[in-house]
């Protein structure tokens, strides 16, 4: 049963990959012209001349002198073999652009991942138990602060206050030695020193978000009927709590992996670039800004893909703990 | 023939068959009350949701006369103070109770490190006024709305002396001013673009849940692919799309129509969901049968019953919409000066070693979290309040 879920689950993908595909396509295709012409004009503007033959072989090269259509398989094609197509502003695969840089996001957003669930399930638990206590309030109160701070500006302030008061500087994910060096042990140590920044300040809003769900969920099975059953029959607030409550609230805290993903991975693009980190997001945003498309897409491809496959991640560890839903293949979802 | 008297007691009164079938006045009320008035009998109780509906009402009063409460036009430039620190508001001077006023401003050259020095100039007392009319400081006058001179203004300097309760900015201008009137491009791009999104979530919804079968699995479809995409990274590379050579004012409605398209599937994925657990319901089918068109029984018919839930989810994504264009324009992606919004403000303050030693440049990040927060709250009342049935 289990498997034939799964099955089906891997295979609803397709489609919706494809779709993802075709649209992020469209996206790379729609300004005006390619990027070649673009640097043919500029050079012509800036008077130098253009040797017409490396464009024409650029232009081969790249398939760029095909229609679209043919354009767009040549390009999933490619994306299919690891091959991410050609950054036209670096002269260099795509694939040597980004580096390191992808293991760099994959890492920022795993362990915020860990960083919201390790924070937000105590915290949730003991909201709900001591609802409306001063610690809930005060924890709340916290929360909604950081539901409602943006956090690049977050990112912005905290870089603000560590400079202003303690003359240092938060940013990088590394100490700029390491920079474009090979990984030894002092590289990862330098790169585990300066996780916590942008973990903390992605993970914020998140954290809170899952706060107040998990919060109202404990509360909505707190109130009824069988755990009142359950204290009357004298057993202990642990065994009450811990054995039909907060699994039954469990479910939506698993399942909200799938909305916590692309959030977290949306809001690193625009804290990274705001911290300075060596991930994808400050590359993304050069990249958009000289319409290095290819460059782009190739992220927005990279980006959306995480995205989906956080989603089946988040499903399939539904389907294990809730029977309800593997049982009937998700259809009443 | 006499009785004993009864050991109970008895009521002389008339006996009434009705009597459990009546109502206090209070529960008249109540009862014969609409939805609408119970809704909002229901939010007036939740404090804060009327805080935040109030402190956001003032906001867009702020947004409507922004050219009268900013104290300075939008573009007035004070080239002698550049980066002017803030100005604090005194009431005593030297123990003399002179009215709310601020000090002079002393600038200095400082040579050595090349940098304008501001001191207080506490000779100079410059009492701050309000509600003033006529164009005797440079910046007063303004065109309202761009329709017809003005210059009344809410809270003005003195004729003689500037007055920067929040600092300047790199080219001289008053970042009270600047607030003020990015307050107006930041709001109304949310509730612009809100009703785009809530006409295309209420019509694709709709048109989903009321049909159902194909139509539905398509739109289904289509909403789970839009939301499968990481949104801010689509945002910022459909903006990055949007023609260098457009007009500010049609890149300002791009960014909004952008926003809008990527924030419907929630609102359409709601209506959907109401829909079809409402087209079961007796009254709709007796709509149904009695030849109503599908357009008019959505709309008369199913529409109130959830149009308040309806209205507390759009409320709840309002700040989603302003915090999507501060982001974009904060990257410099989105809105680009002359257009003046919180995020084009910010975007001056990207440089964090400007911020270090400009720390006022990072004044517009309060509004932004404070409206953010008052649609929050105010959202979350009005869901609280949406269902006024439910206790």
């Amino acid at each position: 049963m289990m498997l034939r879920y799964v099955f089906r689950r891997v295979l609803m993908m397709i489609p919706t990959l494809i779709v993802i595909s075709v649209l992020v396509f469209t996206i790379i295709q729609l300004p005006p012209g390619d990027y070649l012409t673009t640097m043919v004009n500029e050079l012509q503007a800036q008077g130098e001349n253009v040797n017409q033959e490396r464009v024409a072989y650029l232009r081969e090269q790249y398939g760029l002198d095909r229609s679209g259509v043919e354009q767009y398989f040549h390009w999933v094609w490619g994306m299919l073999h690891g091959d991410m197509g050609h950054s036209f502003e670096h002269d260099k695969p795509v694939n040597e652009v980004v580096g390191d840089r992808m293991y760099l996001t994959m890492l920022v957003a795993f362990v915020t991942t860990l960083f919201v669930y390790v924070m937000s399930f105590p915290i949730g638990v003991y909201s709900a138990v001591r609802q409306y206590s001063i610690g809930d309030f005060t924890l709340s109160f916290i929360g909604f602060i950081g539901l409602a701070t943006p956090n690049f500006l977050l990112a912005l302030v905290l870089m603000y206050m560590a400079k202003a008061y303690f003359g240092t500087d938060i940013g990088g994910l590394m100490d700029a030695q390491y920079i474009d060096q090979p990984w030894t042990t002092d590289k990862v140590m330098s790169v585990l020193a300066h996780l916590w920044v942008p973990v903390l300040v992605i993970g914020t809003s998140g954290t809170a978000g899952m706060i107040r769900r998990l919060r109202a969920n404990l509360l909505d099975e707190l109130h009824k009927q069988y755990v009142v059953t359950a204290k009357a029959k004298g057993l202990g607030p642990i065994k009450v709590l811990v054995k039909y409550p907060l699994r039954m609230a469990l479910n939506p805290f698993i399942a909200d992996i799938g909305n916590l993903l692309p959030e977290m991975i949306s809001g690193a693009v625009i804290v990274s670039v705001v911290l300075g980190l060596e991930t994808t997001g400050p590359m993304l945003l050069k990249a958009l800004q000289s319409q290095d498309m290819y460059l782009a897409g190739s992220f927005l491809m990279f980006i959306s893909l995480l995205t989906v496959f956080g989603t089946l991640i988040s499903d399939l560890a539904l389907a294990v703990l809730d029977p309800r839903i593997r049982l009937d293949g998700g259809r009443n979802r | 023939m006499s009785r004993e008297p009864l050991e109970h007691y008895v009521n002389p009164a008339p006996f009434n068959p009705y009597a459990a079938l009546e109502l206090t006045p209070e529960q008249e009320r109540y009862y014969m009350a609409s939805q609408w008035r119970l809704v909002w009998w229901k939010l007036k109780r939740h404090r804060l949701a009327v805080i935040s509906g109030s402190f956001l009402a003032l906001m867009y009063l702020i947004v409507i006369f922004a050219e009268a409460v900013a104290p300075y036009q939008l573009e007035a430039r004070h080239v002698d103070y550049l980066f002017a620190p803030p100005q604090e508001v005194h009431l005593f001077d030297e123990g003399e109770f002179r009215g709310p006023f601020v000090y002079g401003i002393d600038v200095t050259l400082d040579m050595e490190r090349l940098q304008w020095v501001y001191q207080e100039d506490r000779s100079q007392v410059n009492p701050i006024r309000f509600f003033c009319v006529g164009n005797d400081y440079p910046g007063a006058g303004y065109e309202f709305w761009g329709l017809f001179d003005g210059s009344f203004h809410l809270v003005c300097p003195s004729p003689d002396a500037p007055m920067f309760l929040l600092g300047t900015d790199r080219m001289g201008r008053d970042m009270l001013s600047r607030i003020v009137y990015g307050a107006r491009i930041s709001l109304t791009l949310g509730l612009i673009g809100i009703s785009i999104s809530f006409f295309l979530g209420i019509t694709i919804g709709g048109v989903a849940g009321y049909y159902g079968g194909v139509v539905d699995n398509i739109v289904q479809r289509i909403i789970e692919v839009i939301r499968s995409f990481p949104m801010l990274p689509l945002l910022m590379a459909l903006s990055a799309i949007l023609p260098v050579t457009w007009p500010p004012t049609l890149i300002f409605l791009g960014i909004t129509v952008l926003l809008a398209l990527l924030d419907w599937p929630g609102l359409a994925r709601a209506v959907r969901s109401k829909l079809l657990a409402l087209r079961e319901e007796d009254f709709c089918v007796a709509a149904q049968l009695m030849g109503a068109k599908p357009g008019r029984v959505i709309m008369k018919h199913l529409m109130p019953s959830f149009l308040s839930h309806l209205i507390a989810s759009a409320t709840l994504s309002i700040p989603t919409m302003i915090l999507g264009e501060t982001a974009l324009s904060f990257l410099g992606l989105g809105l680009r000066p002359p257009v003046t919004s919180w995020g084009v403000l910010l975007n001056e303050a990207q440089n964090i070693n400007y911020v270090v030693l400009y720390p006022w440049l990072l004044y517009p990040v309060i509004p932004v979290i404070m409206v953010v927060l008052a649609f929050q709250f105010l959202g979350d009342g009005l869901l609280d309040a949406a269902d006024p049935y439910k206790h």
